[in-house]
C-alpha cells in the first residue's frame, strides 16, 4: 500500500507524492529532484533536511526530540512549525500528510 | 558504440556520495541532455558514514544506504553504468576508455574519484589481504564480510585509532566483540583533534570494554596452517594480540592516477579551482579526490566528509551548467560513537589555544580551538544546538574572548549575535 502526500517545493510549486509508509519523511523527500539534501543521511546532525509541516498536521506527528529541537532553535528560517523530516517516521495514518520545503541555509 | 560528436554527453567517472550529488545537480541547475555516472562497485551511489556505524552493526541493509533509488535516475533520465572500470581519458578525443576497452565520447566530464583504503605496508600485508578475516574498510563489500564476524566473543584487532578505527570498536562493542585498537602514534585521533579530546576518546573507549594501545606499531601477522586467516598480530616490543579478524583503518588515499595519467594538475588531490574546474575547462572534480582552495582557510585543502562532497558536486555542476559559484563552505564533520555525538566545524590544525565550555566528564561539552585570538574550530560532543551556533561563529572568522567561550552562564548564540531572522512561509 501507498500514501499520498503532499510537497511544497521552494517555488511554491505543488507535487502530489505517492510513497509507502515506512521509514523517515526525508527518505520519500530526498528522492525528489527538488527535494531535500538531507547531508548526514539522518543522523539528527545537520539540519538539511528541515521542512515545515502545515497547520493541520503539526499535532499529528510525534513531538521533536531534544537532539532535533536543539538544530531547529538555530535555524535562519525556523518556523514553529518547523521539524527536521529525517526525524518523522511514515504511518499509515499520515496518508494526506501536507510539508513545505524550507528555504537552504 | 556510437557516439556523434555534435552530441553533449556529460559523463562522471565515480559513483560515490559526490558523483551521484553532481549528477542530480546538473539536473536541479537545468542540464537537460544525455547524462551518466560510471562507477566501479555494483551499487547505486550510497552514503559511507554508516558503514562504519549502523551498517556494520546490522541495523540496516545497503539499499537503505543509496542517496537515491534507482526509479529516481529513471525519473530524471540520469544513465548508471557500474560494475565498470575507466582506464584513461583520452583528452584530447575526448574520450573514456574502459578497462575493456570500449569507450565512449563526452562533451564534459566530471570526476568523483574519491578514495581508496590506504593498505599496510609491513611484508605481511600482502598475504594477508589474500586472507578470509583481514579487511580494509572503504566500501559495502569490505563491510559485508566484516559484519559476519560482529559475533560475541570472537576477537578483533583493529589496527589505526582515527575515526574509522574507533567507530568500528564502538560498534563491535555493541556486538559484544573483544576489541583490541592499536594506535601508532602517541594517541588517537592525534592528526584532526586536541591532545585534550584524545584523551576524552580514549577513556571513553577503555570504559567500554576495548583495549586501546597507543605508540605501538604492528610489526608482523601470524597465519593459520592452511594460511587463510591471521590468527595473531605481532607489535613493537614483543607483543603478540591473537585475533580472530583484523581491520585496518589507517587513512584514505585519493583516487588521482586518472586524472594524473590525462595530464591534469595533481597536487595531493586533482586541483580545482574555486569552482571546482581542474586545469582542463571542460573537467569539473568534486569530493575527497580534489585539492581545492579554501576561502576559510586561506590555502589549498583536501578534505574527507560528506558535507564536502555535496556541496563541491554543487559548485561543480554549477560550472558544467553555465551557472558557476563560488566553493566557499566551511569544513563540517561528525561521528557517532556510543552515546556520543560529535559535530565538528571548522579546522583545527594549528590552532594556538583551547578552551573547553562544559563537562567532559558529563559527555556534554564543546571544545574551542583559536589562533591569535580567532576562532578557527569547533568540537562539539551531545551539543547539537551550540554546534549549529558554532559553525556561525567559525565561519565568522573573527576573534572571541575566551574567556566567555567557556562561561556557560551566558548562551553561546549571545556571543555569536542572533540568527536573522527570516520573513515566514506557509
Amino acid at each position: 500500500m501507498s500514501i499520498r502526500l503532499s510537497v511544497v517545493d521552494r517555488n511554491g510549486g505543488e507535487h502530489e507524492v505517492e510513497t509507502a509508509p515506512q521509514g523517515s519523511l526525508m527518505e520519500t523527500l530526498r528522492e525528489l529532484d527538488y527535494g531535500v539534501s538531507a547531508i548526514c543521511g539522518g543522523m539528527c546532525s545537520c539540519a538539511t533536511c528541515h521542512v515545515y509541516i502545515a497547520p493541520e498536521w503539526v499535532a499529528k506527528l510525534p513531538e521533536r526530540q531534544s537532539d532535533e529541537g536543539d538544530l531547529l532553535a538555530e535555524l535562519q528560517f525556523r518556523q514553529d512549525n518547523s521539524r527536521l523530516s529525517c526525524q518523522i517516521q511514515l504511518q499509515p495514518e499520515h496518508d494526506g500528510l501536507r510539508v513545505i520545503l524550507a528555504p537552504e541555509e | 558504440m556510437s557516439d556523434t560528436h555534435t552530441e553533449d554527453h556529460i559523463y562522471i567517472v565515480g559513483a560515490g556520495h559526490a558523483g551521484g550529488e553532481l549528477a542530480f545537480a546538473l539536473r536541479q541547475q537545468g542540464y537537460a541532455g544525455p547524462l551518466t555516472v560510471i562507477g566501479e562497485e555494483a551499487y547505486l551511489p550510497y552514503q559511507r558514514p554508516p558503514l562504519s556505524k549502523a551498517y556494520l552493526k546490522g541495523e540496516c541493509e545497503a539499499t537503505a544506504l543509496y542517496l537515491r533509488q534507482q526509479a529516481a535516475y529513471e525519473k530524471a533520465n540520469i544513465g548508471l553504468l557500474l560494475s565498470r572500470r575507466v582506464e584513461r581519458i583520452d583528452r584530447a578525443n575526448k574520450k573514456l576508455v574502459f578497462d575493456d576497452g570500449r569507450e565512449v565520447t563526452y562533451s564534459k566530464l566530471g570526476l568523483a574519484t574519491g578514495g581508496r583504503a590506504r593498505r599496510m605496508t609491513i611484508s605481511d600485508a600482502a598475504r594477508a589481504e589474500r586472507t578470509r578475516n583481514f579487511h580494509y574498510l572503504r566500501n559495502i563489500d569490505d563491510v559485508m564480510a566484516i559484519r559476519e564476524r560482529f559475533q560475541e566473543g570472537q576477537r578483533l584487532v583493529v589496527i589505526g585509532g582515527g575515526y574509522v578505527g574507533l567507530e568500528v570498536a564502538a560498534s563491535a562493542i555493541a556486538r559484544d566483540v573483544k576489541v583490541t585498537v592499536l594506535e601508532a602514534l602517541p594517541r588517537v585521533l592525534a592528526r584532526v583533534t586536541a591532545p585534550q579530546m584524545s584523551e576524552f576518546y580514549e577513556t571513553i573507549h577503555r570504559n567500554a570494554g576495548v583495549d586501546l594501545r597507543t605508540n605501538i606499531e604492528v610489526t608482523g601477522l601470524d597465519f593459520n596452517e592452511a594460511g587463510d586467516a591471521v590468527t595473531a598480530v605481532h607489535c613493537t616490543g614483543g607483543v603478540v594480540i591473537p585475533a580472530d579478524f583484523v581491520v585496518v583503518g589507517i587513512g584514505l588515499l585519493p583516487n588521482t592516477e586518472l586524472a594524473q595519467a590525462a595530464g591534469l594538475e595533481v597536487d595531493n588531490g586533482i586541483v580545482v579551482n574555486e569552482y571546482a574546474v581542474t586545469s582542463d575547462p571542460d573537467i569539473v572534480a568534486a569530493g575527497d579526490c580534489t585539492s581545492h582552495p579554501s576561502v576559510f582557510c586561506g590555502r589549498r585543502i583536501r578534505l574527507e566528509s560528506v558535507p564536502n562532497a555535496v556541496e563541491q558536486a554543487r559548485v561543480a555542476a554549477g560550472s558544467l551548467a553555465g551557472k558557476p559559484k563560488v566553493y566557499d563552505s566551511v569544513p563540517w564533520f561528525w561521528s557517532d560513537q556510543y552515546d556520543l555525538k560529535l559535530q565538528m566545524t571548522g579546522l583545527s590544525q594549528g590552532y594556538d589555544q583551547f578552551v573547553l565550555r562544559g563537562s567532559m566528564q558529563n559527555k556534554s561539552f564543546a571544545a574551542f580551538y583559536l589562533k591569535q585570538g580567532r576562532l578557527i574550530a569547533v568540537d562539539a560532543v551531545n551539543r547539537a544546538q551550540e554546534f549549529m551556533v558554532a559553525k556561525r561563529m567559525v565561519a565568522a572568522c573573527k576573534p572571541f574572548d575566551p574567556a566567555a567561550l567557556a562561561d556557560e552562564t551566558v548562551p553561546l548564540k549571545n556571543l555569536a549575535g542572533p540568527v536573522q531572522a527570516a520573513a515566514p512561509q506557509a
